[in-house]
């Protein structure tokens, strides 16, 4: 692709300067480090669409005030329910029109990224703290504590996300913290399966033996030796537990058990507009599609790291 | 740095004697010494069921001249590498300990013991940890053990990496980008930055190509000289053995049944296993076809070992004696080699 043409790399800029249509001509030097993984990156389709999807919900969710056109908590009653613009009725004021209380539709979507990606991003990274140091300690030390933490893991899969979050969020009342604490402490199953079983083939890496053989301490030998070891796995198992979380705040939202109106929550939008879908489809629509987008996105991106980090990907 | 100096001190011992010892007590006493060295591990225990024992090592005991190279050889799971766990720490022995100049190695401390025994491990590609760069991997052992800024660090990393040949701008790659050989070489490095007494080479050649054996092997014996070195070398290929070694020990599932110097082992063997593992070598002449030495190609299961002798039911020479005593180790009549066989003298 145009990207490692256009920006100057340590390679093309060693030859002179004016040598660089003769050097194009000539047998290729082989690429840059850098330039390398920019292009694994963007001939991976699946890995470039699910970056550059992301990366805009990231950016919208950074300038949220920036972009959005109107306050998404300012209700102006004597314009519910304005169709978007594509509709006869629509007009530019409301790109994509307003809801029920005649708030703007497309401000709410976008402070709504914001929600998504927080819940994602922190849910995600709690029960990967809590995953992943049960599965390093239960592929590490192997025996009765892997019986034991594997007892624990078994437990927890057991149990259905949706049903205990549901009830743990009746029982503590709905709102965005308790969400992404509760998100944070059913996710976690995935992170100690995985990094279980990686750290099972490690435990034995004749490294691992020699800072055993040092006198390393066990956290040195942990974080240092093992930690690093496992990261790509990780990084994997990190983008799909934040696709789950958002889908499940959604999921708990629109069971009016997560986030609290008037929040711009994607899930609750789809709640308050299902009462209209029929005349209006419009009002779950957007939310509907913003959601589906962002999902799909973070998971081409979690499969696109997968191909990455798979054996003959690095090294 | 006190430490590095000298090498003799146990660091977590009162009153430990430092490295002012005579000659004549050195020659007398050997570097390293496994008196009764057991393991025994339990196989296929869960929670509530019992599991089979299995005696991966048994009362194994050696002794290593300071400065020699002992060979240990022996086929796949007669016990080698359990051997070298137990001395390098990794494996708790079931019973037996482990000395070093004398002095037992039991409640020394995993640091003390790092400062006496340093491995060498087998296969370069899986010893050094892909995501550091090989300065931070020689360096460990100093930073671990707290020796000197790291300005000092810096530059003995600097030496070790010019004493195994290795240029210095392998200090800032990272193990991928280095040949198999140079990754053996860092693995070296790391082993002697620490300036042990004894290296333990758990088959450092075998994962290399033979073009590097040679470099490898002649670099462990330049070093050896260089800092009077005492090796524990493990290995199945008697080539390199007996290129490289002093003594030579035998094992078969989890018992030394012959040990000696390199020419008495290699010139007349006495036990029949040794006899077999060196008809058993491959030449390089064309031809002849891989040497069939008669022992069939089964080993006994470790975990139900063979009553009397463990050799007896592939052994050319048993008899009845065989299934029902086993034969100790003994010392023949000049005393210099040990085998365990009821016909050693035969």
């Amino acid at each position: 692709m145009t990207v490692s043409t256009s920006t100057p790399t340590r390679a093309s800029r060693a030859p002179a300067a004016g040598g660089r249509a003769r050097a194009l001509s000539e047998v290729p030097l082989p690429p840059p480090a850098w330039s390398r993984v920019t292009r694994k990156v963007f001939g991976h389709r699946g890995l470039a669409i699910g970056l550059v999807c992301v990366g805009l919900a990231v950016l919208i969710a950074l300038f949220a005030p920036l972009l959005a056109p109107h306050d998404p908590y300012f209700q102006d009653i004597s314009n519910r329910m304005v169709p978007p613009v594509w509709h006869d009725k629509g007009s530019w004021e409301h790109v994509l029109g307003t809801d029920k209380l005649g708030r703007d539709y497309l401000s709410r979507l976008i402070y709504g990224t914001r929600i998504s990606l927080v819940i994602g991003l922190v849910a995600a990274l709690i029960s990967g703290v809590i995953g992943t140091t049960l599965g390093v300690l239960a592929g590490y030390f192997g025996g009765r504590v892997d019986a034991f933490i594997s007892y624990i893991i078994t437990t927890r899969l057991a149990m259905p996300v949706v049903l205990v979050a549901l009830a743990l969020a009746s029982l503590t009342g709905g709102s965005l913290t308790t969400v992404i604490v509760l998100l944070g402490l059913l996710l976690w199953d995935r992170f100690a399966v995985v990094s279980r079983s990686v750290t099972q083939q490690l435990r034995d890496a004749e490294y691992v033996y020699a800072a055993r053989t040092l006198g390393c301490s066990l956290p040195y030998i942990l974080l240092r030796e093992v930690l690093p070891n496992i990261a790509g796995a990780l990084i994997v198992v990190i983008t799909l537990e934040m696709a789950h979380a958002i889908l499940l705040e959604a999921t708990l939202s629109f069971l009016g058990m997560g986030v609290q109106p008037p929040l711009p929550s994607w899930g609750l939008m789809v709640a308050e507009g299902k009462a209209y879908m029929f005349f209006q489809p419009w009002v779950i629509a957007i939310p509907g599609v913003a959601l589906f987008v962002l999902v799909l996105a973070i998971n081409l991106l979690g499969d696109g790291l997968r191909d990455l980090n798979a054996p003959g990907g690095r090294n | 740095m006190n430490a590095l100096s000298s090498p003799g001190a146990l660091a977590d011992q009162a009153g430990a004697p430092t490295g002012t010892e005579t000659d004549g007590d050195i020659d007398t006493m050997p570097a390293l010494e496994l008196c009764a060295l057991s393991k025994r591990y339990t196989l296929g225990g869960g929670l509530f069921k019992r599991g089979r024992a299995l005696q991966a090592v048994s009362e194994v005991s050696l002794a290593i001249p300071r400065g020699q190279v002992m060979g240990l050889v022996g086929e796949s799971g007669c016990g080698k590498s359990t051997l070298a766990k137990m001395l390098l720490g990794l494996v708790t022995p079931s019973a037996g300990e482990v000395r070093v100049d004398g002095r037992p190695l039991g409640d020394a401390g995993q640091k003390a013991l790092a400062r006496h025994i340093q491995p060498i491990f087998q296969d370069p590609y899986s010893s050094l940890n892909p995501r550091k760069r090989v300065a931070a991997i020689v360096e460990l052992p100093l930073r671990v053990h707290g020796i000197g800024t790291p300005r000092e660090r810096a530059r003995r990393v600097a030496e070790t990496l010019d004493l195994v040949g290795l240029p210095q701008r392998a200090a800032t790659q990272f193990p991928g980008q280095l040949s198999g050989g140079q990754r053996q070489r860092v693995a070296i490095a790391r082993a002697l930055i620490m300036r042990p007494d004894i290296v333990i080479c758990d088959e450092p050649t075998s994962a290399l190509d033979v073009s590097v054996q040679a470099q490898i092997l002649n670099l462990l014996l330049d070093l050896k000289q260089e800092f009077g070195l005492t090796y524990l070398f493990i290995s199945h290929d008697l080539a390199v053995v007996e290129h490289l070694v002093d003594r030579v020990a035998v094992m078969y599932l989890g018992r030394i049944v012959e040990e000696g110097s390199r020419e008495q082992i290699f010139a007349a063997p006495r036990h029949p296993y040794t006899q077999a593992l060196l008809a058993s070598a491959l030449t390089p002449e064309p031809g002849l076809g891989v040497p069939d030495i008669g022992l069939g190609d089964v080993m006994p299961d470790p975990s139900n070992p063979p009553s009397g002798c463990a050799f007896h039911p592939r052994c050319p020479k048993a008899q009845a004696r065989c299934r029902e005593t086993r034969p100790a180790l003994m010392a023949e009549t000049t005393g210099v080699s040990r085998a365990a066989c009821h016909f050693a003298s035969a």
